[in-house]
This record gives C-alpha cells, sequence and structure tokens, in this order.
C-alpha cells in the first residue's frame, strides 16, 4: 500500500473517529441507562447511542477493497460503516438529531442510517439481522450477473443467533458474492462474548460450512486492508462467499452512556495502546510523514519541481501535510458537519404518515 | 359438520357470484382450482416482469399444495429458488432481493412458519421503507398458507392475519375463490409494499372460474381494498373472508329458506379493508354479525365491530370466532374449532330468536 493510500485511510479513520467524538457528546444524558439519568435538559442526540470508538480501521480497511456500486449491510455500530463506504457526515448528523435532512428524514436515528446512493443498504437494530438482507442483495445481484459484491458487516454477538448460520448456508449453498465481515469488539452488548460463545467463534463456524476465512488484527488497518482485497477479489470472481473475522476492540461501553464498569480498567488501558489511528500513525512516520508542522520541511509544497513530480508520481512524503495539520483539518470538517446538521429544521409532524405505505397496492398491467 | 368442504368438494356459489359480469368475460373464463389459479397468477407475473423472482421451502417440486406447479421448469432455478429450511433468510433475503431491485415473492410454507421469522417481516420488511425515510422499497409478498387444515393439529392450523393487520407497513390479503386468488396474487406482485398474502388451506382445490383474458374483469377483482358482496341481503349483514365465505354464503342459503334475508360481504383484505362497503350494508340492513375463523379474542372483528360502532351507534353488532384454544389434533377437539355454517346459523337463529 502506498503511503499517499493508507494517508487517506488515515484520514478516513480520523473522520469517523471525530464523528463518534462529537456524537458522542451531543448524547450524554440523552438516554437513561446503565445508572445514568436524562439530563434536565434535553440532550440533542436522543436515545441509545452506540459509538465504534476503537473499531476504525475494520471498517476503512474493508471498505477500501469495495467499488462504488458494491454494497454494505451494517450493525447498531454503525456509523464507522457508513462514513468508510462514503456517506456524508452532515446528513449522519442531520439524521441524529433527528432534522429534516438526515439521511432517513428524521425517522430512523442513529441505528438505522442509510445511504442508498453509496450502496449503504442499511444499519439495523436486530443483532444479525443485517445477513440475511446482504445475502439477499447479493442473490440480486448474482440474478442480473452483475460483478457487484456484498460486504456485510456483524458483530461477534451475532454469531450466536441463528441468522447468522442460515445467512452462511445460503450463501455457500448458492455461491453468492458475499464477503461476510465478523467486527469482533469482544463483547456482546455488556457481556464478555468469549463467556457466550462455544468452539472457536466465526471463522471456525464458516469453515464447517466450507467457507475460506481469513483473520487479522482488527486495529492494523494495512492488515484488514490486505485481508479485505484478497477475498474480496475471490468473492468478485465468483468463488461464493468468504469471510474475514478481525479482532477489534471497544474503546467505549455499550451505548454512549454505558460507563462500561463490567470490564477490568487495565483491558482497556492495554487496548488504548493499540489504538488503530496511533498503530497508522507510527506506520505514516516511520515512511517519513511528520507528526506536526513545525517540524515539516520548509515549502514542502511550493516549487514547480516538487509539483511537477507530485503530478508524476504522487506526492512523497515531504509534499503531505502534517498529521496534525490533517487531524486538524478532518475536525473541522465534521465540526461544520455538527453545524451545518444543527442548522436543519425539523421535520413536518405531517411526515409521520409519510412513506408508511400505499393505500392498498398497485394496479394490474 | 356436515357443510364441510374438504378435499375437493365444490361450492360454487362463492365463485360464481365473483365471476364477471358480461357475457364475454363468462366465456372466457377457464374453470381453475385455487392453486391452480396461484400457480397460473405468479407464471403470468413472472412472464411479464423479469424482476419476479419466488423463494421458499420445496418450490421446485411444485410446492406443498401443488400452488407453484411448473414453475421451476418455464423459468429455472435462479427465479423459482428452492431454499433450505431457513424462514429467516427466505424472509430476509427477500428484503434484501427488494431492496436490491426485485420483487421477490416469499413461500413460507404455513402462516405458523412465518413466526420462525417475524423480526424479517415485522422489524424489517415491514418498516424498511418508513425508517429508511423513504429511501427504498420493500416490494415483496408473503404468502402464508393458513387456517385449519383438518388433522394438522395446533401448529398448522392458526389464523393469525390479526397479527399482520395490526403491523403499519403491511397489506394483509385474504382470497376465498380461485378469481380473488388470481387477480389479487397478480395485484399484490404489483404493490410497492410487502403484501401478506394469506390463503387458506382447505380452499387450494376449490374450482371456479376465471376470466383469465378479460384484463378489465381481473382488474376490477384484483382491487385491494375492496369487498365483495358475495349475496345481497336487507335483513342482516354478514362480513367474513377467506374460508369463512363459503360457511356463510352456505348458511345465509339455509336461512333464506326460512324467511331471513343475509347479505353476505368477502372483506378479502384485512389492510386496507373496504369500511364503506361494511358500514353501507350494515346501516341498510340494521346488524352486522363479524364471522372469523381466528379465534374471536382480539381478532380482526373486533376490528370491524368497533369502527363501525364508532360510527353508526344505532347499528346491531355481533362476531363469532373460534373459542381461545388451540387446535385440536382428535376430530371431536379440532371441531371445536372449526367455523361451520351451521355454527353461523345458529349465531344468527339466537340472535334474532328464531
Amino acid at each position: 500500500m502506498s503511503t499517499e493510500q493508507l494517508l487517506e485511510l488515515y484520514r478516513v479513520m480520523l473522520r469517523i473517529r471525530a464523528f463518534e467524538d462529537l456524537a458522542d457528546q451531543a448524547s450524554q444524558g440523552g438516554t437513561s441507562a446503565f445508572g445514568q439519568a436524562t439530563s434536565a435538559a434535553p440532550a440533542p442526540v436522543r436515545g441509545p447511542l452506540h459509538l465504534s470508538h476503537g473499531q476504525e480501521a475494520v471498517a476503512v480497511g474493508v471498505c477500501a477493497s469495495l467499488h462504488a456500486d458494491d454494497a454494505i449491510t451494517s450493525t447498531h455500530r454503525g456509523h464507522g460503516h457508513c462514513i468508510a463506504k462514503g456517506a456524508d457526515p452532515w446528513r449522519m448528523f442531520a439524521e441524529l438529531l433527528g432534522r429534516a435532512d438526515g439521511y432517513n428524514a428524521g425517522k430512523g436515528g442513529s441505528m438505522h442510517i442509510a445511504d442508498f446512493s453509496v450502496g449503504m443498504l442499511g444499519s439495523n437494530g436486530v443483532v444479525a439481522a443485517g445477513i440475511p438482507i446482504a445475502v439477499g442483495a447479493a442473490q440480486a445481484f448474482k440474478l442480473r450477473g452483475e460483478s457487484r459484491i456484498v460486504a456485510c458487516f456483524f458483530g461477534d454477538g451475532a454469531i450466536n443467533r441463528g441468522p447468522f448460520l442460515e445467512g452462511l448456508n445460503w450463501a455457500q449453498v448458492f455461491q453468492l458474492p458475499v464477503l461476510f465481515v465478523c467486527e469482533d469488539n469482544r463483547y456482546s452488548a455488556t457481556t464478555r462474548s468469549a463467556d457466550m460463545t462455544a468452539g472457536e467463534g466465526a471463522a471456525a463456524r464458516a469453515r464447517a460450512l466450507g467457507i475460506a476465512t481469513q483473520v487479522c488484527d482488527g486495529n492494523d488497518v494495512i492488515a484488514v486492508a490486505r485481508a479485505a482485497a484478497e477475498l474480496a477479489s475471490q468473492v468478485r470472481a465468483g468463488g461464493g462467499p468468504r469471510l474475514l473475522h478481525a479482532i477489534t476492540y471497544r474503546f467505549k461501553g455499550h451505548v454512549s452512556v454505558d460507563p462500561a464498569s463490567y470490564r477490568d480498567p487495565r483491558e482497556l488501558d492495554r487496548a488504548l495502546e493499540h489504538d488503530p489511528i496511533e498503530l497508522t500513525e507510527r506506520v505514516l512516520m516511520e515512511r517519513g510523514c511528520v507528526a506536526s508542522a513545525h517540524a515539516s520541511k520548509p515549502d514542502s509544497r511550493i516549487g514547480s519541481e516538487s509539483a511537477a513530480r507530485a503530478a508524476a508520481t504522487g506526492p512523497g512524503p515531504s509534499e503531505i501535510a502534517s498529521l496534525d495539520e490533517i487531524k486538524r483539518h478532518v475536525r473541522e470538517q465534521i465540526e461544520h458537519a455538527m453545524q451545518r446538521a444543527l442548522a436543519s429544521p425539523w421535520p413536518d409532524a405531517a411526515a409521520a404518515f409519510e412513506d408508511v405505505q400505499d393505500s392498498g397496492g398497485g394496479v394490474w398491467r | 359438520m356436515s357443510d364441510r368442504t374438504v378435499g375437493g368438494v365444490v361450492r360454487s356459489a362463492p365463485a360464481a357470484g365473483n365471476a364477471t359480469s358480461g357475457a364475454t368475460g363468462v366465456e372466457q373464463s377457464v374453470d381453475l382450482s385455487c392453486a391452480e389459479a396461484a400457480a397460473r397468477a405468479l407464471a403470468d407475473a413472472m412472464r411479464a416482469d423479469p424482476s419476479v423472482v419466488t423463494l421458499g421451502e420445496d418450490i421446485g417440486r411444485g410446492g406443498v399444495f401443488a400452488q407453484y406447479r411448473g414453475l421451476l421448469a418455464e423459468f429455472g432455478a435462479q427465479r423459482v429458488i428452492d431454499t433450505p429450511i431457513s424462514e429467516s433468510t427466505i424472509m430476509g433475503a427477500a428484503v434484501g432481493m427488494a431492496l436490491a431491485g426485485l420483487r421477490p415473492v416469499v413461500e413460507l410454507r404455513v402462516v405458523d412458519f412465518a413466526l420462525c421469522a417475524m423480526d424479517e417481516i415485522v422489524n424489517q420488511a415491514a418498516k424498511a421503507r418508513f425508517m429508511l425515510g423513504g429511501q427504498a422499497r420493500v416490494p415483496l409478498v408473503i404468502r402464508l398458507p393458513g387456517g385449519i387444515w383438518s388433522g394438522a393439529a395446533a401448529q398448522h392450523s392458526q389464523s393469525l392475519e390479526s397479527w399482520f393487520a395490526h403491523i403499519p407497513g403491511l397489506t394483509v390479503v385474504m382470497p376465498a375463490t380461485p378469481l380473488a386468488h388470481y387477480a389479487l396474487l397478480r395485484t399484490a406482485i404489483e404493490s410497492a409494499d410487502p403484501v401478506v398474502f394469506i390463503e387458506h388451506k382447505e380452499l387450494w382445490t376449490l374450482r371456479g372460474p376465471v376470466p383469465l383474458h378479460d384484463h378489465s374483469a381481473i382488474a376490477h377483482a384484483g382491487r385491494i381494498g375492496v369487498a365483495h358482496t358475495a349475496r345481497s341481503g336487507s335483513d342482516l349483514t354478514v362480513c367474513t373472508w377467506s374460508r369463512g365465505l363459503q360457511h356463510c354464503v352456505l348458511a345465509a342459503e339455509q336461512l333464506e329458506g326460512r324467511g331471513v334475508s343475509v347479505e353476505v360481504i368477502d372483506l378479502q383484505s384485512l389492510w386496507p379493508w373496504d369500511k364503506q362497503a361494511v358500514i353501507e350494508s350494515a346501516q341498510r340492513t340494521g346488524r352486522l354479525l363479524v364471522v372469523h375463523e381466528a379465534v374471536q379474542v382480539a381478532g380482526f372483528g373486533a376490528e370491524v365491530v368497533a369502527t363501525v360502532a364508532e360510527a353508526h351507534p344505532e347499528v346491531k353488532l355481533r362476531r363469532l370466532g373460534a373459542p381461545r384454544i388451540p387446535v385440536g389434533y382428535s376430530p371431536p377437539l379440532e371441531a371445536v374449532s372449526m367455523l361451520t355454517a351451521d355454527r353461523v346459523v345458529s349465531a344468527i337463529e339466537q340472535w334474532l330468536g328464531l
């Protein structure tokens, strides 16, 4: 992977992290759970908010292997998948805020964001429910002879629900173009998945059905992208489904107000040392990127010589903004997206009657 | 029990009542069973639209009731999809297919097995259009053979239509004749929203005329949300659907000989349902009896009766539905849950003091 490609993945991971940070802030006090009371002043983001801090490399690495017209299905913890597939953060924020400009016109909220224009077929409030939907979309693509594939994200908790077995078996029987991605953050809501899962987990179960798998460090975006690209190309070549088991860690609680007091704080400390964004920064700096602007070479973006070189071969590390600058820039973009979303109007109450169903079906022709 | 029509005993009255008005339609009519009408409707829809596919257990061999006979040979295994016994994924995959631009017709074998796919029906199919803010439609038909299938016991005999009528986003259709079966299935496949299409298991062999080539007659019979007046009368209105139509028409014939004129309305679809037709008839006769095979408690009859009562308190109202017990296996036990013409006659006799 070139440095420029890695920088692009880094930017997307930063975008997700910044999005989750702002969503988190806007949700505090928005729902009562885990001993936390709702605040007197209503929070801008209401209801349960499932954050993906620490899991950014899975979403970004997998989506890097997809084409624009490929599809994904996601989970209740789906903000990262949406952003990685190309959804616009301001319309996502607008949805979280319940505004008319939200992707779902305010009818879905955090757990149901979809953007069909980028192939994002929906987050889902029901664990494992996206699996059969992904399988069906893949069957439609295959039936029409299209080369599109579907990446199906689900968590480690989902492998204990029936649709996991049904959907994998189905995809293998019909040789469907699905890349199953088990985004293993080690927790099924507030319970350690290891305590609730027999056998060796997602990959072993897939192999029992004859589905080829790879297991990777889900915090290493290069490893995720490499494994996903390999599996996606096999899927695209008509080889039937594949499964990627990406092992990561959920930094936050199950929902934003969950302090996750059920886990050993040292477990989180160890995980934070393996932060996917910091890991990527280390690789970028090994490749010559600089941490902050004052350490970068002067005039790195000026001069016809370097501009010509950039045009011919892509920018070398010296032409690239410092990581701090990239971070600041992404942060500003996401803050701007939130501001824009906050200015979006509330939906008209009459919209509650729209898109329920047509009165009585279509016409015979 | 004398009026039961099991195993192909034909009652022609409802079907004949549904036949087209013009002589042309009758001449062009083909005599079909409900199973044949269903297979024909799906075949015609699949010929007309390559995005129509069908999936379910055993449908490649024609389905449990032969209602898919001949489809695999004509359309191939890509469009007539024999599936594993995986109800969640049959339904969930159909939702995914619909989101990706197909029009799936789903077979779930019997309505009782739909309970293995309730998340996919209620949380996914019914809500996707609304919850995704209108970004997507879910044009699919969920075929659920329902009702008492003699000797099949409690897990293969339920009438669960009121569950589905309760869910926003779902259309609920229950045909009672071969014509209705053909015409309403065609319309259901054309619908932009999920349609729960409940076919009574004891009606598959019922035969009747279907004017296949009379498009206007088919379009007329296929209007979802429009009730069909199977028999006109002036003393009392009976509102029913699905197999209840046979029993109610027989009961009306018996009562006619005793000077009681009963109007029989076949609702045909429970959502949307034809409030106007029921209210108009009930106001005219002054009495409305709603008859269904489903358990009476919290059945759809309660909705019909309550709606009429709120609009016209002067109308006298009653319901006839099954006791709140699981359907038994042994004939004497099963009979307790069985709707019959005799039960309809008795209910009317008691009410009118005959």
